[in-house]
């Protein structure tokens, strides 16, 4: 029965993570978006290239903040989240 | 967390000290062998991060097939209010710090008027794109940033190079960005409350009083986001990387499994394919997460501060001053 509580936990936390990082998508879809207007304003004013590359390194770096509040979560649902459930299991059969 | 803080901010300000004194003021002249200081210099930049291979050689257990794991402790300070543990993340972080410190040394001893080394034109052209960079975002008021912005930019970019190495880079520990985060917080809620703590009260209740939880909350967001941008952008490159090597290592395997001996466990796919994403995953990221941190820690710190008002008022201090002296001028006469 133990052994079955524990493996449910390890196998949520996976979900969990997995479920997590479909965040991804957003940050994705945003950072081709500002990629692809970066692209649209070089080729009409070449000579602005350094700047609107800065910016758009600064614009993605914004959008990517979502997905990696996502990948913090995912990381502590593998690396930590485990332990600590199985720990309290643990501790509340009294073993 | 706090003793990280400290750490930081000491060498935030020497090393602050140091761009901005000695880069543009000539030094005295030196009494030592140049080419005995310059082989002093570099072998100082060197040794840390020889010492931090040699820890971890010496100290720490070799890890068997995939393992990812946090900072290994090497031992736990006593203190009054719980252990204060010494992790490789904080060993590492000094290192990187003293060999910081040298190449410094190393670039901008024995200044001349006239440079005639290469080395001195390296020093003079990053102090001058800090500046630029920092003038172009910040404006006139926040020059003095300069020396601050290219601490942060040196040491959190070659925090994150120290993976090149093979040791812990201590950026991939949340602690670390935690403690710049914070730090940057500081310089920001000090630049609002540059008009007076009313003002920075009032804040809150723009546009309007019914948001002010949200403007609450949306001003301890950015210092939790800056740390995970910072650490989960490392640390990502790090998992990428080992699962990569990993993968690798089977797909050879599968490959050339049927060899006999030795033969079979040549992992060909390992030699040089990891390098050519950790170009991607180590340099350019590390160097990108370090420019981005930088230019977030401007445009929040211009950004708060009130420019106009604050300007106004100290032209109405200024007013206020003249008249009250010449009113005494008067009185006295």
């Amino acid at each position: 029965m133990l052994e079955l509580a524990i493996g449910i936990i390890l196998g949520c936390c996976a979900l969990g993570a997995g479920a997590a990082m479909i965040a991804g998508i957003g940050p994705g879809i945003g950072e081709g978006n500002a990629v692809a207007a970066a692209c649209e304003a070089i080729g009409r004013q070449p000579e602005s290239k350094g700047d609107v590359t800065s910016t758009m390194l600064m614009g993605c770096a914004v959008a990517e903040t979502t997905g990696l509040y996502a990948l913090v979560i995912a990381i502590l649902l593998i690396f930590v989240a485990p332990n600590l459930l199985v720990d309290i299991l643990l501790k509340a059969v009294g073993k | 967390m706090p003793s990280d803080i400290i750490h930081y901010s000491l060498f935030f300000i020497r090393y602050s000290f140091f761009l901005k004194g000695c880069v543009k003021e000539k030094m005295e002249k030196q009494k030592l062998n140049p080419k005995l200081t310059d082989a002093l210099l570099i072998g100082g930049m060197i040794l840390p991060i020889a010492v931090g291979a040699l820890l971890k050689i010496l100290l720490i257990p070799a890890a068997e097939g995939v393992e990812i794991s946090g900072a290994h402790i090497f031992f736990t300070l006593p203190l009054p209010l719980g252990g204060l543990p010494i992790t490789e993340t904080q060993v590492n972080q000094w290192l990187v710090m003293f060999s910081l410190l040298f190449i410094c040394l190393y670039l901008t001893h024995g200044l001349k008027a006239i440079p005639d080394r290469k080395r001195q034109h390296l020093a003079e052209w990053i102090v001058e794109q800090t500046e630029k960079l920092v003038k172009g975002n910040m404006g006139e008021y926040f020059a003095d940033f300069a020396p601050f912005i290219g601490a942060v930019l040196g040491l959190s970019a070659f925090s994150s190079l120290l993976s090149l190495t093979g040791l812990f880079p201590p950026t991939s520990d949340l602690n670390v960005t935690a403690g710049w985060a914070i730090l940057v917080f500081i310089l920001i809620t000090y630049y609002k409350m540059k008009c007076g703590p009313i003002r920075y009260l009032k804040s809150f209740a723009e546009p309007v009083p019914f948001l002010a939880p949200l403007n609450v909350i949306s001003e301890f967001a950015t210092p939790v986001s800056m740390a995970f941008r910072h650490y989960g952008n490392i640390l990502s490159g790090t998992v990428i990387s080992v699962l990569l090597a990993t993968a690798l290592q089977g797909l050879s395997r599968l490959i050339l499994g049927w060899l006999p001996g030795f033969l079979g466990e040549i992992p060909l796919f390992r030699i040089g394919l990891p390098a050519v994403f950790s170009v991607y995953f180590d340099i350019f990221s590390g160097c990108l997460q370090a420019f981005i941190f930088a230019m977030l820690t401007m445009l929040y710190v211009a950004g708060g501060f009130p420019a106009e008002d604050y300007f106004k008022k100290q032209k109405q201090k200024t007013k206020k001053a003249s008249k009250k002296t010449s009113i005494k001028n008067l009185e006295v006469i």
